[in-house]
């Protein structure tokens, strides 16, 4: 669905290159990104959505070139909710909030407002329709930005670090997401730093490293390497490493697999 | 020593109905590692707030009882006074910069410019929080062109280059990749150690319970509990305060394996290994 091919990029034209040579291809596997902080993976989606210029390579999307594409065809195609949600949050209520992307792509008022009220219910906050976006805490402005992408309903959606301070219940809303998106066949692309949250929902996993993909696979296989992931700052989850140390043979990925490991 | 009290505090925000804080009392000895938990809107950031005198001074409203930090009443003093003993790092690192500085370096200098501390110490403690907080090679940027992960641990080093008694500190960790977070924790265990309170709202509940020395639960504005995360995360009510077990918790109890010589569950990855290795032998 989407083809990355010698992409490279920088903030200013003397300044350090953030991506070098990316070549990624992404099809409908629900796939997380993970690596340290600054390897360049907000960057990265952004040149997806066509927000940043790439300097050098392609993406397609399609048939067609991000480039090539206009702001509301991008907006149809691909949904993208930022890491900080005070950069994405610009109206004066939740629910113009949810519906200035669907007003935006010549949405009809009414359709557009259903629509918006649907979405904002997936992630509970069909009670605060009126509210000021500004008086709604850090996880309720999150899962705003969620809801306003999820009105959309495009075929690529791209979450980044969609778990931000999210408690239990918060975590299950967007858990139930992904799972929905899947079942729809829509591209889901996670940056995340929560591993037990990647070990769980994604069944592919890209780590990044100081602009370059440094590990690309199925989640299980990419949490069996734990040298390589150290190099990228991150680790496997909990459970993986408790799995190893009381010597489980194989990479075991959620607490269920643990116990089920256990019995045989 | 005492050197946190809260005794009947009570609280609540201008245009709120409801308490955000009700007859919360609780005392935390200086040196201490404090964890605070409990789902989203119960009140950690308030409680948080009221430490460092932002509530009520800044934010206003209405509010009962009492708070000393290091023996300063915090509703009679100003906040200024009571940041020369208090140190916050919040929520939101985008609400921490100050907006007027040019460089990730300026940034982290701002808190010291009134230190009254000598040219040289200021240097020296800026490049230790640089170097501690892994953003060196960004000390140039605007504090605006970081990566969100960039931006939190700039927020933690201007607090840490304060070097104050008491560090509160408000889901530190959010957005750090997770050797990050845990160089922090240890950082943060380390100042602990030297005698510094530490107190930290906190949903990453592995790390409160490897690293806090006692863990204050929170409910709808209400102190449920307060004691080692060993009896917290054991507790069978923990889900109906929105709440999850350490998954080295949630694996053990899904086997039946308690800690030894104890009733509780393992709540680390170290413990929950010796335990484990003791019930397959
Ligand atoms: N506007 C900007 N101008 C200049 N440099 C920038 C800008 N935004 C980010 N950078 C730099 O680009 C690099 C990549 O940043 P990016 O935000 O893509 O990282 P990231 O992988 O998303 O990190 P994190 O996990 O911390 O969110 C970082 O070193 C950062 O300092
Ligand atoms: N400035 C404010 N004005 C009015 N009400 C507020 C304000 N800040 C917080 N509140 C309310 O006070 C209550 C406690 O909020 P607080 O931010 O302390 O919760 P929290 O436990 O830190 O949540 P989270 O896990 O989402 O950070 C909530 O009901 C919240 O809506
Ligand atoms: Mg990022
Ligand atoms: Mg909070």
């Amino acid at each position: 669905m989407i083809k990355v091919s010698n992409l490279s990029f920088s903030y200013s034209p003397a300044g350090p290159s953030v991506l070098s040579d990316i070549n990624l291809e992404f099809d409908r596997r629900t796939t997380a990104i993970i690596g340290q902080n600054g390897a360049g993976k907000s960057t990265f989606v952004k040149l997806l959505k066509g927000l940043l210029k790439t300097d050098q390579g392609e993406i397609f999307i399609g048939d067609y070139e991000v480039k090539m594409k206009t702001a509301a065809e991008l907006a149809r195609q691909i949904g993208l909710v930022f890491q900080n949600p005070d950069d994405q949050i610009f109206k004066r209520t939740v629910l113009d909030e949810a519906m200035f992307g669907l007003l935006n792509i010549k949405i009809g008022k009414s359709t557009a407002e259903r629509l918006a009220v649907e979405a904002l219910e997936m992630v509970g906050l069909e009670d605060k329709l009126a509210v000021n976006p500004h008086d709604l805490s850090l996880s309720e402005k999150k899962l705003l930005c969620i809801a306003s992408v999820m009105a959309m309903d495009t075929d690529i959606v791209i979450f980044d670090e969609p778990t931000i301070g999210q408690d239990h219940a918060g975590m299950e809303i967007i858990r139930r997401i992904i799972q929905e998106l899947k079942k729809k066949n829509k591209l889901v692309m996670t940056i995340i730093h929560d591993m037990d949250f990647v070990a769980e929902n994604f069944d592919r996993t890209i780590v990044f490293n100081n602009g370059k993909v440094l590990l690309d696979g199925e989640t299980r296989e990419v949490f069996s390497q734990k040298e390589v992931l150290m190099e990228a700052n991150v680790e496997p989850p909990g459970v993986t490493q408790l799995a190893e140390r009381v010597g489980l043979k194989n990479t075991i990925l959620t607490v269920e697999e643990f116990v089920q490991e256990c019995g045989k | 020593m005492k050197k946190i009290v809260v005794d009947g505090l009570k609280y609540k925000y201008p245009l709120s109905e409801a308490l955000a804080l009700q007859d919360i009392s609780f005392e935390i000895e200086e040196g201490e590692f404090i964890g605070i938990i409990g789902k989203n809107s119960v009140g950690k950031s308030t409680l948080c707030q009221a430490l460092v005198g932002l509530v009520p001074h800044f934010y206003k409203g209405a509010y009962g009882g009492k708070v000393l930090v290091d023996g300063l009443e915090v509703r009679n003093h100003s906040i200024a006074d009571i940041s020369r003993k208090v140190g916050m790092v919040f929520q939101n690192p985008f609400t921490q910069v100050t907006g007027s500085k040019m460089t990730v370096y300026e940034e982290i200098a701002f808190g010291l410019e009134n230190s009254g501390l000598p040219r040289e110490e200021m240097r020296q403690r800026i490049d230790e929080v640089l170097r501690l907080m892994r953003i060196e090679h960004v000390k140039d940027h605007s504090p605006f062109d970081l990566s969100g992960g960039q931006m939190q641990r700039m927020a933690i080093a201007s607090i840490m280059a304060m070097k104050p008694d008491i560090l509160v500190l408000d889901e530190p960790t959010s957005q750090l990749d997770p050797a990050g977070s845990e160089e922090v924790f240890q950082a943060i265990q380390d100042f602990s150690q030297q005698g510094i309170t530490v107190i930290m709202a906190e949903h990453k509940m592995e790390k409160i319970a490897q690293y806090c020395n006692r863990v204050l639960l929170l409910h709808e504005g209400r102190l449920v509990d307060f004691d080692t995360a060993e009896k917290i995360f054991s507790r069978e009510d923990l889900k109906d305060y929105g709440v999850t077990a350490p998954v080295y918790t949630r694996v053990c109890r899904a086997l039946g394996v308690k800690k030894q010589g104890c009733d509780g569950y393992p709540v680390t990855l170290e413990d929950a290994e010796l335990a484990l290795r003791r019930s397959f032998a």
